[in-house]
């Protein structure tokens, strides 16, 4: 037979270490998503009969917060056999008022009395005989950390659960008892999973979860009332408070007689740590650097090259074992620009009106010949390939002078500039002198390079690096995928479907992975070291101002790396409200992957301007605040008022392992959704983008399905000001991946290998947008909904499909209102637009907000004392 | 009548009465401050606002909005 032990104790007494402990992380049986927590279920390490039951971290079973609510609603339906009570040893006083309701329940409770060490340390003494007989359970000095005692408790709770041996302490006074008795026997004919007892006080308490479900009938209500009434008039308080200060009086009897207080009065090292990180003048900057060090070790250094290894290894090319790719890469760009250096020297010779017809024979042959390849240096021992600028430049093409521009074109294109429409448009008979242009005005600092003799013999010493001799190349993912796909003989669909749709989407997403596990990794950290708990103290002032809490700093600065880890870190808010909240803004700000959009936008339409990434950072910034000021009144985030009481632990060195488990759990959360809604999106996406409506494969995705879609859903952008397909099918196909927007127009503009700012088409893109409505797209794609990566993580940490589709739509709405007024405010003020549409429209905002502030004044309901 | 919200950093102090209803009162008192307690004022947050206080042997935070409602002596 099984025996389930409930493990339940006080956030931070150490319970999930020792949950961690006596389970073994690989051993989980079930893991199911409550409203804010999950609950565990494992294996007992020593005892596989044993099933162990990780409750959420609670300070009592009231009705009040979700996790009280799960643990409560578990130990009255699940009824475990036995419950492991974990006890903070150094917080003995509080930490015992949840074991005083948890023996109420008259199932077994076995007490692990945890940071003995600490105890110890300040020289304070728990009389351990003495606290078992006044609590009438075992208690076993345990220490989660280290591992000791661990066994032993184990061992003790399935005796327990054999033995079912409960505790029969008296808590309360005589005359609360007899009030307590008076109510059980209205309950007296109703069959409980648990004790009566604990029915009873809970109903005394006038505990409305709980009359709720027992359907009392009017009578026994009024009976009820009357009981509560005369407890009430009898102690001059309610029936509530009664229960908790008896409870507390009990307990500080109890810890009067078991617990010797040490008389040193020292500070402890967590007080000498807290003068510091709280200080009032350094506390501010000192957190400033602690979140500098999470954002650049889990966004820009390790996590930015673990991601561009999961992305361009992992799901590219493939990558080199030892992880030497990079230096890989720059062997290749230092043999293309001795390549560079030879044609551009090459060219310089021509036009000197020397030969090259012979060293270019002998330079492609297997086995060349030498003595040609010296003839041919002799020979231009005084030819020098003059550096041309744009200028040159400029009138190298007036004058059709080849060598010169093409010497120019190669060093532009080494600069990463495209250069493939200008070549073809120089070629032709009759050039469009406005893409030539826009060429000269895109390459206006390059500088083709010096090139003499000597430099000319050294580049032709420098030979073409082999993959092989940089270690062992791991191919990627869709190198694989290709050719297991070619083994088989698949079709081209099956290929596409695979290769573009399925491992670039879901790739796409499952690239984040290792930036994720860094980021959980040091926020776990943060967490249990305690220092978590103090940001919200330090900051609690300014984000309550914006109806955010202390705790939503942390979300958005993960944010600005990436939204699907900066969504998850909002599940250290406690309060529901404030966390969806917080989630919901979140991707407000601009993430890694709209980088991108913003480059093309500043690049294409604003030749590049300072302000326009910045602006981009404001826009998001006051999205936020925004939101959080408007949205707090809605009705929907009311709810249960939210006290802001907290605890800061003590500061203390986290367990490694708990880490480590800590940062996996996290993770395989995320993959798992990248498993299924991001897979399936995927797949719709590539559907629609592979396919027409007639259900034949498209070569092109301008004849696909999708752009079928775009040229119905353009007119409801056209308020907006880009009304066009293209910037309709960039906008759903940014939803697989923010920085598709950049992919797709080069696609639907017909550019192959488009660069990451989509320098190539900036030109056509001129002509589909004016500043300002670049600027209403650029908007548009940055503040709604976010990519599926993102909306999978709003879905799991809102745990609830309602509140997905209204942060969605919301955002959206958002997106759509604020590019609307940058349309039409823009088109007013640039472009001699009217002014009376943006006027009516910001009077209709306006007055809407104030339509919204106006009607939740009047429904807040002032506390009176 | 003085509340806790008044109370200097660095001062005890003796709980009396907490004067709010419903859930919040109730977590006040699951936090261990109920009538008799010993409070200890230890800090304000570096903006003023929350206060760090010591009860029952821990350190717990209180908005000063929250520490308004608990009448102290």
């Amino acid at each position: 037979m099984n025996i389930k032990i409930a493990l339940a104790g006080n956030p931070n007494c150490g319970k999930t270490t020792l949950y961690n402990a006596i389970t073994g992380s690989t051993e989980y049986v079930g893991n199911r998503p409550g409203v804010t927590v999950e609950e565990k279920e494992a294996k007992l390490k020593w005892n596989k009969e044993v099933i162990i039951m990780d409750l959420p971290g609670i300070y009592s079973l009231s009705p009040y917060t979700s996790e009280e609510v799960i643990s409560r609603e578990y130990i009255i339906e699940k009824t475990p056999d036995v419950i492991l009570n974990v006890v903070d040893g150094s917080n003995i006083e509080r930490n015992l008022y949840l074991t005083t309701q948890l023996i109420e329940t008259g199932i077994p409770v076995v007490i692990g009395l945890n940071m003995m060490d600490i105890v110890n340390k300040s020289g304070d003494v728990i009389d351990i005989s003495k606290l078992e007989k006044t609590l009438d359970c075992p208690v076993i000095p345990i220490s989660a950390l280290k591992g000791t005692g661990l066994k032993e408790v184990c061992e003790k709770a399935v005796k327990m659960a054999e033995s079912k041996k409960t505790s029969n302490i008296k808590i309360f006074s005589n005359k609360i008892e007899n009030y307590i008795s008076q109510t059980k026997e209205l309950i007296k004919d109703i069959d409980f999973t648990i004790s009566k007892k604990w029915f009873a006080v809970k109903i005394f308490e006038n505990d409305e979860e709980i009359i709720k479900t027992l359907n009392l009938n009017n009578n026994k209500k009024s009976i009820l009332d009357n009981i509560i009434s005369s407890a009430e008039k009898d102690f001059d308080d309610d029936t509530e408070s009664i229960i908790t200060n008896e409870r507390y009086t009990f307990i500080e009897k109890t810890v009067a007689s078991a617990v010797k207080k040490g008389s040193k009065e020292k500070l402890s090292f967590s007080d000498k740590i807290d003068k510091i990180v709280t200080n009032r003048i350094a506390a501010l900057p000192i957190f400033a650097v602690v979140m500098f060090i999470v954002y650049y070790i889990s966004v820009t250094s390790i996590g930015s090259d673990l991601t561009d290894w999961a992305n361009d290894g992992v799901f590219g090319d493939g990558w080199h074992l030892p992880f030497t790719t990079e230096k890989y890469n720059e062997s290749v760009e230092n043999f293309e620009n001795a390549q560079l250096k030879i044609d551009t020297f090459k060219s310089a010779a021509l036009e000197n009106g020397i030969d090259t017809e012979a060293f270019e024979e002998q330079m492609e042959a297997e086995e060349p010949d030498i003595s040609v390849i010296n003839e041919f240096i002799e020979k231009t021992k005084y030819i020098k390939a003059e550096p041309i600028d744009n200028n040159a430049f400029t009138t190298a093409v007036k004058e059709k002078d080849f060598p010169k521009i093409n010497i120019f074109v190669a060093a532009a294109e080494a600069n990463e500039i495209p250069a493939d429409v200008f070549k073809e448009e120089i070629e032709s008979e009759n050039p469009n002198q406005e893409i030539i242009n826009s060429f000269i005005a895109d390459t206006k600092d390059i500088v083709s390079e010096e090139v003499d003799n000597f430099a000319f013999v050294e580049a032709l010493e420098i030979e073409e690096p082999n993959p092989e001799e940089f270690g062992i190349w791991v191919p990627g993912i869709p190198v694989l995928a290709e050719s297991a796909l070619d083994s088989i003989n698949a079709s081209e669909w099956v290929k596409s479907l695979v290769l573009d749709g399925i491992i670039g989407g879901v790739g796409a997403v499952l690239g984040f992975v290792p930036q994720i596990l860094i980021l959980f990794f040091l926020l776990a950290i943060l967490e249990d070291c305690g220092y978590m708990a103090r940001i919200a103290f330090i900051l609690d002032r300014i984000f309550r101002k914006f109806g955010l809490s202390g705790k939503s700093f942390i979300p958005v600065i993960v944010g600005t790396g990436c939204g699907v880890p900066g969504i998850m870190a909002s599940r250290t808010i406690e309060n529901n409200n404030d966390r969806r909240l917080t989630i919901m803004t979140t991707t407000f700000i601009p993430c890694g992957a709209k980088l991108p959009i913003i480059a093309l936008i500043a690049g294409a339409l604003f030749k590049n301007a300072g302000w326009v990434a910045p602006s981009a950072y404001f826009l998001g910034i006051f999205a936020i605040i925004f939101s959080g000021i408007v949205l707090k009144r809605l009705q929907a985030f009311k709810g249960d008022p939210a006290p802001f009481v907290m605890e800061l632990p003590a500061y203390h060195f986290p367990a490694v392992k708990g880490l480590f488990i800590h940062m996996w759990d996290k993770g395989k959360a995320f993959i798992k959704k990248a498993g299924t809604i991001i897979f399936l999106a995927c797949a719709v996406i590539w559907f629609l983008q592979s396919f027409n409506l007639n259900l034949e494969m498209v070569e092109n995705a301008e004849d696909s399905m999708l752009a079928s879609l775009g040229k119905i859903i353009a007119p409801l952008f056209k308020p907006l000001g880009f009304g066009n397909w293209e910037a309709s099918v960039a906008t759903v196909t940014g939803l697989v991946a923010k920085e598709n927007v950049v992919g797709t127009f080069g696609v639907l503009y017909g550019v192959e290998d488009v660069a990451e700012n989509g320098v190539e088409y900036w030109a056509m893109l001129r002509e589909a947008f004016t500043p300002v409505t670049a600027y209403a797209f650029l908007a548009f794609n940055l503040l709604c909904a976010p990519c599926f990566a993102a909306i999978g993580a709003i879905r799991r940490e809102m745990a609830s499909f309602k509140w997905t589709v209204f942060a969605i739509i919301y955002q959206t709405l958002l997106a759509y209102v604020a590019a609307l007024l940058i349309n039409l405010w823009g088109t007013a003020i640039w472009l001699n637009g009217s002014f009376a549409a943006p006027i009516i429209l910001t009077i209709i905002i306006i007055g809407f907000i104030l339509f919204i502030f106006i009607n939740s004044s009047k429904k807040t309901v002032p506390i009176t004392a | 009548m003085k509340t806790l919200k008044d109370v200097k950093s660095g001062d005890n102090v003796i709980v009396e009465k907490i004067s709010c209803t419903g859930s919040l009162k109730r977590r006040i008192m699951d936090m261990g401050i109920t009538k008799g307690t010993n409070i200890y004022v230890r800090k304000l947050a570096p903006l003023g606002d929350p206060i760090e206080l010591t009860v029952r042997g821990y350190e717990l935070s209180l908005r000063k909005s929250d520490a308004e409602n608990i009448i102290v002596k």
